[in-house]
C-alpha cells in the first residue's frame, strides 16, 4: 500500500490554553514497499505522525491517501484500514494480556471476525515470523524475557496480515542481540511479505543499516526527507536538533578533514571500512610513485 | 579509599511458585557473585537482559537481600537489619523509566521528598534541594511541574532526588534506556560531574556501550556469574567473546576491528573516535 500525506496539521487541545501545533504542513510520500526510518528528537512529533497513519488521531487538516484514497472521506472504512496497517508503540509487551502467548497472538484476528482455525492459523504463522520458539507457545506471556515478549506483541501484530508495519522504537531496552535480532527479523519481513515499513527509532547506527529513506522531524516539521547517506552528511545540523549521525560519519569527516580521501558520506561499517582501505591503498600508491621519481 | 561495595559468594534465587502460591522450584538469578568496588571509581555493568545485572543491583540498598553469601555496602551486611536505612541511604538507585519515579507535582518537592522521609530539618532540606539541582544543572526549573519536563530532564531531576540524599554511592538501573541521543548526552555528563566533582562511585547498568568507555572497570555478567571484568579497553578487545554473550561493541570498535582483520595495523581494544583516527592517519 502507498502512502501520501497532504498539507497535514494537527493542534492538540485546540481553544484552550494549551494549544499546540504538533504537526505542521506535512507532506511526504511513501511507495509501497519501501523501508522508511523516521527520526527525531523527543516531542518533534514523530509519535504524533505515525498515530495519524492508521487513522487514531484525525488531523486538524490536510488529507492521508492509502492507494489514493483520501482516509478523511466520509465514508471511507477507517476500520478496514486498522487492519492494514499494523502498529506496533513503544514497549508493546505491556499490552500483552491473555492466559498464554498463542492466545495472545488470536487475538487480533479474533476481532477482525476471523473463525477460530483461521485464527490460530494466522497466530502460528505469525509467530513463525518472529522466531519465537514452538515451546513458548504455550506459556503464559509473563513468563517470557524482554526480547521475547516483544516477539510476542509484534507476531500480534502480523497475525492480522497488515500491509504496512509502522514500529515506534521497537528495540528500546533490549539488549544488543535482542535489538539485532528483532531489526533483522523486521529487515525479512520486508524483502519476504512485502510489507511497508515505517520504522521510528533513535539509533542512528541502526537506521542507518536497515532504512532506504530517513525523514527527520524537527519541531512538528520534516526537516530532511532523503537517503540515510545524504541525511547523515548533514550531521551538524542534526546535533543542534538533539539528534546525532552513526559514530562512523563523525571519523569519516575528521580523516577527510585530516586529508586522506575517503567517502565522508559512509554510514555503515562496511562502506566505511572499504573506503579506508581503498583510500589507504591510494595514499600509498602515489607516496611509492613519487619515491620511484 | 575505603571499599563501597563487596559481594562474598552473593546468591539470590527467585522461588517459582504455582497458581496456589506453592513453591515449585527455583531460579538462581545470581550465582555466587564476587565484587570488589572502591569509593570514588565509575563501575560500569554490562549483561544480556535478564542476565541478572538489575537483580545485582537491587541488592546494592537492600531492595533484595542476598538468599546466600553477603553483601557489604561502605562496610555494612545489608542482611542487618539494623544497619538497613543506613545501606539504603549510601547508595541511591536511579531506574529506567522517569516517569515511576517522580511523585512531587513541583520539581523542587519531587527533589526533597526523600529529605523529608529522612527528618532532615526543613532549613536543611531547601538548602540539599538547592544544591542537587544546582549540581544537575535543573535549577532554573525548580518551581516547574515535573510532567512538562523532557525525559533526559526528569531523570537529572531523579538523579538530583537521589543527591539530596548524600548517598557515597548512586547505582544507575539504565537510566537512558528511554531516551533520545541528547538526553542519554544529558545524564551522562551530569554523572561524570557529579563523580569529579563529589567523589561520589558511581555504578552505570546499561545496554549502551558507547556509555561506559569512561569507566574505571566493567564487568559483565551472563546467567548471574561475572564472566567478564576488566578496563573498558580489556574487555571491548575480546569482540567475539562479548557477542557471544548478546552484547555488542561501540561502532569505532567494530570499525577498529574490521580494518585489523583486512590487514592494517591498527592496535587492539580502541574506544574512541579520536584514537581511531590517530591510528589510521600514522599509516598513510
Amino acid at each position: 500500500m502507498s502512502i501520501k500525506i497532504e498539507h497535514l496539521n494537527y493542534v492538540y487541545s485546540q481553544g484552550t490554553a494549551y494549544e499546540k501545533q504538533a504537526l505542521k504542513d506535512i507532506c511526504l510520500e511513501i511507495p509501497h514497499g519501501e523501508f522508511v526510518g523516521i527520526i527525531g528528537h523527543t516531542g518533534s512529533g514523530k509519535s504524533t505522525l505515525i498515530q495519524h497513519l492508521n487513522g487514531l488521531i484525525r488531523a486538524t487538516s490536510g488529507a492521508l491517501y492509502y492507494n489514493g484514497e483520501n482516509i478523511y472521506e466520509e465514508n471511507y472504512n477507517l476500520r478496514a484500514l486498522r487492519s492494514q496497517v499494523g502498529l506496533v508503540f513503544q514497549y508493546p509487551e505491556h499490552q500483552l494480556f491473555e492466559i498464554d502467548v498463542l492466545t495472545d497472538v488470536c487475538f487480533g484476528p479474533k476481532n477482525q471476525g476471523l473463525p477460530k482455525e483461521e485464527c490460530e492459523k494466522r497466530a502460528l504463522e505469525a509467530l513463525k515470523l518472529v522466531g519465537l520458539k514452538e515451546k513458548y507457545y504455550k506459556s503464559s506471556p509473563f513468563e517470557l524475557s524482554g526480547g521475547q515478549k516483544r516477539r510476542v506483541a509484534i507476531a500480534g501484530v502480523l497475525a492480522m496480515r497488515p500491509k504496512v508495519l509502522v514500529l515506534d522504537e521497537p528495540t528500546a531496552g533490549l539488549d544488543p542481540k535482542g535489538r539485532d535480532d528483532i531489526l533483522d527479523q523486521i529487515a525479512y519481513l520486508h524483502r519476504e511479505s512485502d510489507l511497508t515499513v515505517v520504522l521510528v527509532s533513535h539509533s542512528m547506527e541502526d537506521i542507518a543499516k536497515y532504512a532506504d529513506r530517513l525523514i527527520v522531524m524537527n519541531h512538528g516539521e520534516v526537516q530532511y526527507n532523503d537517503s540515510p547517506k545524504n541525511v547523515f552528511a548533514h550531521y551538524r545540523e542534526l546535533e543542534k536538533m538533539g539528534l546525532a549521525a552513526p559514530q562512523v560519519t563523525y571519523i569519516m569527516h575528521e580523516l577527510k578533514e585530516k586529508g586522506l580521501s575517503v567517502d565522508a558520506d559512509a554510514t555503515t561499517v562496511k562502506e566505511a571500512a572499504d573506503s579506508i582501505m581503498n583510500a589507504l591503498a591510494g595514499a600509498s600508491s602515489a607516496k611509492g610513485g613519487a619515491g620511484n621519481d | 579509599m575505603g571499599k563501597m561495595v563487596q559481594t562474598d559468594d552473593l546468591i539470590f534465587e527467585y522461588a517459582k511458585c504455582d497458581e496456589e502460591g506453592n513453591v515449585t522450584g527455583s531460579y538462581r538469578a545470581i550465582d555466587k557473585v564476587n565484587l570488589d568496588i572502591e569509593q570514588g571509581q565509575f563501575i560500569a555493568i554490562l549483561g544480556h537482559n535478564g542476565s541478572g545485572k538489575s537483580t545485582l543491583a537491587k541488592h546494592m540498598n537492600a531492595i533484595l537481600l542476598p538468599t546466600g553469601g553477603t553483601m557489604w555496602v561502605g562496610g555494612r551486611d545489608t542482611k542487618d537489619p539494623n544497619e538497613l536505612w543506613n545501606v539504603r541511604q549510601s547508595a541511591g538507585m536511579v531506574f529506567q523509566n522517569p516517569d515511576n519515579q517522580i511523585i512531587g507535582t513541583v520539581v523542587e518537592e519531587d527533589v526533597g521528598f526523600g529529605l523529608e522521609n529522612l527528618g532532615v530539618p526543613t532549613a536543611d532540606i531547601w538548602k540539599r534541594v538547592e544544591e542537587s539541582l544546582k549540581a544537575v544543572g535543573m535549577i532554573e526549573y525548580r518551581h516547574h511541574s515535573p510532567n512538562k519536563l523532557s525525559g533526559g530532564q526528569k531523570q537529572r531531576v531523579a538523579i538530583a532526588g537521589v543527591i539530596a540524599m548524600r548517598p557515597k554511592c548512586i547505582v544507575l538501573d539504565e537510566p537512558t534506556a528511554m531516551l533520545d541521543p541528547n538526553g542519554r548526552k544529558e545524564v551522562l555528563r551530569t554523572v561524570q560531574e557529579l563523580r569529579k566533582q563529589e567523589n561520589i562511585t558511581v555504578i552505570l547498568i546499561t545496554h549502551y556501550m558507547e556509555e561506559v568507555i569512561d569507566a574505571d572497570k566493567v564487568f559483565v555478567m551472563d546467567h548471574g556469574h561475572v564472566v567478564m571484568e576488566g578496563t573498558p579497553k580489556e574487555v571491548f578487545s575480546q569482540v567475539d567473546t562479548l557477542k557471544s554473550y548478546r552484547l555488542d561493541v561501540p561502532q569505532v570498535t567494530i570499525l577498529a576491528d574490521e580494518l585489523r582483520k583486512r590487514g592494517l595495523d591498527i592496535p587492539a581494544g580502541i574506544l574512541r573516535k579520536e584514537e581511531l583516527v590517530k591510528a589510521i592517519c600514522q599509516l598513510k
